[in-house]
């Protein structure tokens, strides 16, 4: 089930880039979910209507998803709780505090060829790489 | 009729990452694991992505307006700043801690369960103290006056 898939990979990454570029075209907003969900969250902002309409779409994508016969797997989620709230927290605050996550400095940012997006993919992937390698392998802890 | 063409992206982008297997911790935290059993699927499903988002992008940029709004907002900032660098770093971490970004977590709200509902709450959290945080800095406070959406990435 979790075996690599590479059909699979780029219909579903070719899905997310069309789904960023659709939304640009239609509406000239960066499909970021951090920012886009930030949005939703603070009080300030305007324009919140067509966030939690993209929001509202991306948690229903799973019925989409199981009509087209790919039901949405259970996540193999940390065991510590602890663990799943402090990573929570830390996604959050960080992929705000950075201007974006893997949506809009990964695939956005990187697509627009933005030197900032470049840098902070490459400084969140190298730190998780690290994270992965001290949870499981215990190198550098 | 923004609203709804942004409905319709949020639900492709949310079928991409269950048919690509993102929505699955256990894929990307195989992909960062470069010690283990290496599993390349972020990687293909980065590329595809950029691919066509890289092309959409290019049309974007022929267009006068989107279709449905007055005008683009494409990002307009260019200096890697300690804020970019600070905030990606704990990103990171998070990643790696859990495997899940915003997108998968929310995406998989629908299958309701606990450990998933807990992460998208401490993640919500997050951002929100994210923005309690600015508004006690106070050359942040200017910044606030005008909050377009450009001033961030995504």
């Amino acid at each position: 089930m979790s075996s690599f898939d590479p059909v699979s990979a780029l219909l579903g990454g070719a899905l997310i880039g069309l789904a960023s570029a659709l939304l640009m075209m239609a509406t000239g907003r960066i499909a970021g979910i951090s920012g886009i969900l930030g949005g939703c969250l603070a009080p300030a902002a305007g324009d919140k209507l067509w966030r939690f309409a993209f929001i509202a779409g991306l948690i229903l994508a799973p019925f989409a998803s199981g009509f087209l016969g790919h039901p949405l797997p259970t996540p193999r989620m940390p065991e510590s709780w602890a663990i799943t709230v402090i990573a929570g927290l830390l996604v959050g605050f960080g992929s705000r505090l950075g201007g974006g996550c893997t949506s809009g400095h990964g695939v956005c940012g990187i697509a627009r060829l933005s030197a900032r997006s470049i840098a902070a993919t490459a400084i969140f992937m190298g730190t998780a790489i690290v994270v992965v390698a001290i949870m499981r392998h215990g190198i550098g802890g | 009729m923004a609203a709804l063409a942004s409905f319709v992206c949020g639900l492709i982008f949310g079928l991409g990452l269950v048919i690509s297997g993102m929505t699955q911790p256990q894929k990307v935290l195989g992909f960062l694991d470069i010690f283990g059993r290496w599993d390349p699927t972020l990687a293909l499903v980065m590329a595809a992505a950029l691919i066509v988002s890289g092309a959409g992008f290019a049309l974007a940029r022929q267009q006068k307006q989107p279709m449905l709004t007055a005008q683009h907002l494409w990002p307009t900032r260019t200096d890697v700043d300690r804020s970019l660098v600070a905030g990606s770093v704990l990103f990171g971490i998070g990643w790696g801690l859990a495997g899940l970004c915003p997108g998968p977590a929310l995406v998989n709200i629908a299958g309701l369960w606990p450990s998933v509902i807990v992460f998208v709450l401490a993640m919500t959290a997050g951002m929100i103290l994210k923005d309690l945080w600015d508004r006690r800095v106070p050359s942040a406070i200017v910044v606030g006056e005008v909050s377009l959406s450009t001033s961030t990435d995504g």
